[in-house]
């Protein structure tokens, strides 16, 4: 598995990335290569150009901003926001799922920006960012861009970033007190890659579901919002009854357009759907309690 | 002369010592076929069949010929004259075999996708793969077919036009009675299985690298195989080069599994441009071409009937079986859904009455050869369903018709029904020691709580015997195998002391290199750190078969024990001569050779090592030198057996399966390493929960191999597995000369069906009798909760 011929640039500051972009407006870009070498590999991306931002160090790393929120560099690792106390402590669902994706060697180089940019409808990290009021901050040449998730993930492997843009940070929302979050996979024996993924943040107050936020991935051509879900489980009581109840909504939350293929077919796939978000949101209620 | 102290290394045999080979292997200093760079080399790159079946009507190769850094572009018509047609190696006699010529680059008609078609040769690999996408071939796609029995169908694609039915073959074993036996049944047991089709995926992808010298005619191939002896004998065949002149080199081998035994077309290919163009070449394939064209395993479907009476015993085995070969006929293949496969039917059990006919059916996919077990695998999991099935047909406990059908223990043959006389076995042991291990009992207790707690727990159980250590040379004539089954060893003391041990085998990770030190030690007082073992070298070793059905130690083991005994024979003769005593008067013990009654009169072994190397003082007619060669033909195969156990929890909701435990107990005779055997017993026992739980090869209905990666294809993980519970019995086998049986294969023939049988056993609550493999969530959820069940 070769690479067809390209060419290769090295961007070490992101004001050079931006040149470089400029000067190659068709260029792909390359930070941990875990999405986007496969691809040239089996040539089925042939890129004239590759850009390579991934020593870029001012994007990379964890930090807590001064308003809370939790600020995850574009460039940082799956296997460092696993392992960042931070992230446990406050978006603990995203942390188990980048623990989940791929094997340690894809943890080790993949990146949370490379991983979001390229937008596979079966990725973890997608699924778990809807449910963790994440925003995704660009920059391009007209300056900075927030653009939040709800926004972000337009369709299969397509995103609201524009060519001319570098993805720099991921920022998402800390769970509160009576909050948690848990995300449960149902992964390829091959590709790892999520069959089914659900995550969900869910608030309880006095035994009952305050508010909650409920994801899927895998099922659809992009990561999806179980808004269905989320309206009836709130205000419900977070026993194994309701929470099986509310969760049959994600049949409606879906819709028809289910991804199959010769390991789980699509009707399994939706089939399977209720049981996963059932499992994730009992999981994110008891961390919630605990 | 001085008299250097006798070496006390206590017993090696049997000593768990580390692999020699170890720190080469995983500090990444180890060279492999690819990491071999030659002055002046140039790489090629295969074009190969995007269709799985199709006319070809022109190639046109002029663009990539113009190419940069291309040296030369070929096709058929370029080798025609120069190289012949793939041989297959094993005419399994009275089954009106019929052979598809094999052509190393497609001749007018491509039959698989992978089929290579043309090969580009250029100064860097991006530039042959580069070249290769610019060769423009026009085809014409022809109706393709490619599952076994479909493929019998009157009406379906032909994949060689002259080959009637696409029937390769049509074999038959037969023994007693076996219509009366289904007449006068009390119970008929049946089952339609499917061994589905495995991709072998050794980590290393397979490589050839050719250097021809014109001035002398001398060509030097490394390759990736399991057997360089026979790709020398089958590559002086279809290349021409005189055996004298071919030298093949095994470096490093990064797994077989029966991948690498094949002769493959692209490896005489790539000697064929070296040929021309007088230059060193190197051929790597991908992992996709290794998918696509690297010899695929099993890919059976089988139609099994078991007659019984009501008590449980086994009366009769009548089956049918569709074996797919894919295209052409590899080297071994024949020989795999037959000898291998159906001479074993009748396993560890009292069967009185069997039938097979076993049809070898040409598809268009990837030709399919040995996967590890190669053909074992396929018959234990024929009669562990079947004894299963029984056991819940008759509401008995299947441990407990398994001990009503078992052989009683035996030490010196037991003739079968097929024909076979089986060395040694206590099956019956190996079965209490599993049982007793996982406190059989205690689980079925445990299990019959869970189901009240709507939780699936499952256990299952194979027992199996297997044959390997091929074999005796007379029986391989006998069954057509093109070549002896014998193997060799030199073993050569140096003056210092000092071993090499030359073996025609070629270990490649079963770690011979060490057991085979500890072998010499064990004979003759050296330490193991003085015993280096050289092989894989067609120049440097003598010749020998090859590394596969579980041979290297069964019978490269037998012939290295006989030359160590060759070497005390001699060695106790200079003794004698230098202690001025007779020979008979020699005893030998713990590394030295002593005047019987004087142990402190002696001479060790390197002291008689350094004797016969200077020859100052030899008995008369004695020659100098201290080495020993034997070739070593086994008067019978060896058969190993054990039992398995295997535990897992079902999700009745997802339909997940979890392994919670596996007991494996195997008897290979005395071990030299129980390490070693340890670590052959978890690949092996993980390579057939593989097939159980997660592999499967799948082309779609237009022949494209669907599972064309390892994004698609599963192999195992470490994370999915528990830890494997290693134990064994110790059975000698009585013909071989060191008691020992082989281990290679031992856990891949019986896991599959322990596995399996495991699953089925915790679903009994939703009378669940089959799952088609692999057993994943889809098909396991769908098994409960449909309303109809198969078979």
């Amino acid at each position: 598995m070769y690479a067809a011929p390209f060419e290769y640039y090295r961007a070490t500051t992101l004001a050079e990335a931006h040149q470089l972009l400029k000067a190659h407006p068709d260029a792909k870009l390359l930070a941990g290569g875990h999405s986007l070498i496969p691809l040239m590999k089996l040539r089925l991306a042939q890129p004239d150009t590759v850009v390579d931002i991934g020593r870029i160090s001012e994007l990379k790393g964890i930090t807590v901003q001064r308003d809370g929120l939790l600020r995850i560099g574009a460039l940082t690792t799956h296997a460092e926001i696993a392992a960042s106390a931070d992230v446990q402590r406050g978006a603990p669902a995203l942390a188990e799922a980048a623990g989940l994706v791929g094997d340690p060697t894809v943890r080790n180089r993949g990146t949370i920006g490379g991983n979001v940019a390229h937008a596979d409808p079966a990725s973890d990290l997608p699924t778990v960012l809807l449910i963790s009021g994440a925003r995704f901050v660009t920059a391009g040449p007209a300056g900075e861009r927030t653009i939040p998730v709800d926004d972000f993930f337009k369709g299969l492997m397509t995103t609201a970033l524009r060519d001319d843009e570098v993805l720099t940070a991921v920022v998402v929302e800390p769970i509160a007190r009576g909050e948690g979050s848990a995300y449960e996979k149902w992964a390829h024996p091959a590709s790892r890659y999520a069959v089914v993924g659900a995550a969900a943040t869910v608030a309880v107050r006095d035994g009952v579901c305050a508010s909650a936020r409920v994801a899927v991935g895998g099922l659809t051509p992009r990561c999806t919002r179980a808004k269905a879900v989320e309206a009836a489980l709130a205000g419900k009581p977070l026993t194994t009854e309701s929470i099986a109840a509310a969760s049959a909504a994600i049949t409606g939350d879906i819709g028809g357009d289910l991804l199959g293929d010769i390991y789980a077919s699509a009707a399994f796939r939706g089939s399977m759907a209720p049981v996963y978000v059932a499992r994730a949101i009992a999981a994110a209620a008891g961390r919630a309690r605990a | 002369m001085t008299t250097t102290p006798a070496t006390t290394t206590g017993r090696m045999f049997g000593s768990g010592i580390r692999r020699r080979e170890d720190p080469r292997l995983i500090t990444g200093t180890a060279r492999y076929t690819d990491d071999i760079t030659l002055p002046g080399m140039v790489h090629a790159a295969m074009l190969r069949s995007p269709h799985a079946h199709a006319k070809i009507r022109a190639i046109d190769t002029s663009a990539a010929a113009k190419a940069p850094g291309v040296l030369a572009v070929y096709t058929n018509a370029d080798i025609e004259g120069h190289l012949k047609a793939m041989p297959c190696l094993w005419l399994v006699p009275g089954a009106d075999l019929k052979i598809g010529t094999y052509w190393p680059l497609a001749k007018d008609e491509v039959r698989y996708v992978g089929d290579p078609v043309a090969v580009v040769v250029a100064e860097t690999t991006y530039q042959a793969h580069d070249a290769v996408a610019m060769i423009d071939v026009t085809y014409d796609p022809l109706p393709s077919t490619t599952d076994p029995q479909k493929a019998t169908a009157s009406g379906a694609p032909l994949v060689h036009s002259e080959i009637a039915g696409n029937q390769a073959f049509h074999w038959t074993v037969k023994g007693g009675d076996v219509d009366a036996a289904f007449k006068n049944a009390e119970v008929v047991i049946k089952d339609r299985i499917i061994q589905q089709r495995l991709i072998p995926t050794a980590i290393e992808t397979r490589a050839a690298l050719a250097q021809y010298i014109p001035a002398t005619g001398e060509l030097t191939l490394w390759n990736t195989t399991q057997n360089p002896h026979i790709v020398r004998f089958a590559s002086s065949v279809v290349t021409g080069i005189p055996e004298d002149k071919l030298r093949v080199i095994a470096p490093e081998v990064g797994g077989g599994f029966g991948s690498k035994i094949a002769q493959y077309p692209a490896d005489v290919v790539t000697i064929f441009c070296s040929k021309m163009l007088g230059r060193p070449v190197k051929w790597t394939e991908t992992r996709r071409e290794n998918y696509q064209a690297t010899t695929h395993g099993r890919d059976h479907v089988q139609e099994v009937e078991l007659a019984a009476t009501r008590d449980g015993r086994i009366t009769g085995i009548r089956c049918k079986v569709w074996a797919g070969m894919g295209a052409y006929l590899s080297t071994a293949a024949p020989g795999i859904p037959t000898i291998l496969h159906g001479l074993m039917l009748s396993g560890p059990y009292k069967v009185p009455a069997v039938h097979e006919d076993v049809y070898g059916i040409y598809t268009n996919t990837t030709p399919v050869e040995a996967y590890r077990g190669a053909g074992r695998p396929e018959a234990t999991f024929m009669l562990e369903r079947l004894i299963d099935k029984l056991a819940h047909e008759l509401n008995l406990d299947p441990v407990e018709v398994r001990r009503r059908n078992l052989l009683a223990p035996f030490e010196d043959g037991c003739e079968v029904i097929t024909g076979l006389k089986y060395d040694s076995g206590n099956y019956q042991a190996a079965l209490d020691k599993a049982l007793d291990h996982v406190k059989y009992d205690s689980l079925r207790a445990e299990q019959a709580r869970l189901r009240q707690q709507k939780k699936y727990l499952g256990i299952g159980v194979a027992t199996y015997v297997e044959i390997c250590g091929l074999g005796p040379s007379q029986v391989a004539g006998a069954v057509g195998f093109q070549g002896g089954l014998w193997e060799s060893a030199i073993v050569r003391f140096h003056p210092s002391g000092k071993v090499n041990v030359f073996i025609g085998a070629s270990p490649h990770g079963q770690g011979e290199e060490t057991t085979f030190a500890q072998v010499v030690s064990d004979e003759l007082g050296v330490s193991p750190d003085d015993v280096k073992v050289v092989h894989g070298d067609t120049d440097q070793t003598p010749m020998g078969w090859g590394t596969y059905g579980s041979r290297t130690t069964a019978v490269g083991g037998a012939a290295l024990a006989v030359a160590t005994r060759k070497i005390k024979d001699k060695a106790k003769l200079l003794a004698a001569h230098l202690l001025e005593a007779a020979p008979e008067d020699i005893d030998y013990g713990d590394g030295k050779f002593f005047v019987k009654g004087s142990p402190d009169r002696f001479k060790t072994i390197q002291d008689i090592a350094l004797m016969a190397n200077v020859a100052w003082n030899m008995p008369a007619g004695m020659e100098a030198g201290l080495e020993a060669t034997s070739f070593y033909d086994p008067p019978n195969f060896s058969y190993p057996f054990g039992a398995h156990c295997a535990i897992v929890e079902v999700d009745a909701e997802t339909g997940r399966v979890t392994l919670k435990r596996y007991v494996a107990v195997d008897d290979c005779g005395p071990q030299i390493n129980p390490v070693i055997v340890e670590g052959q017993v978890h690949g092996g026992v993980v390579q057939g929960i593989g097939q159980a739980l997660w592999e499967e090869c799948v082309y779609d209905d237009n022949g494209q191999l669907v599972t064309g990666s390892l994004v698609d294809y599963a192999v195992p993980r470490a994370d999915a597995l528990p830890d494997i519970e290693v134990l064994s019995t110790v059975t000698r086998s009585p013909h071989h000369p060191l008691g020992v049986k082989g281990i290679g294969e031992a856990g891949t023939i019986a896991s599959t069906a322990a596995v399996y049988n495991a699953v089925v056993d915790a679903l009994q609550p939703f009378g669940v009798k089959s799952i088609r493999m692999p057993m994943t969530p889809e098909r396991v959820w769908r098994a409960i909760h449909s309303d109809a069940k198969e078979g």
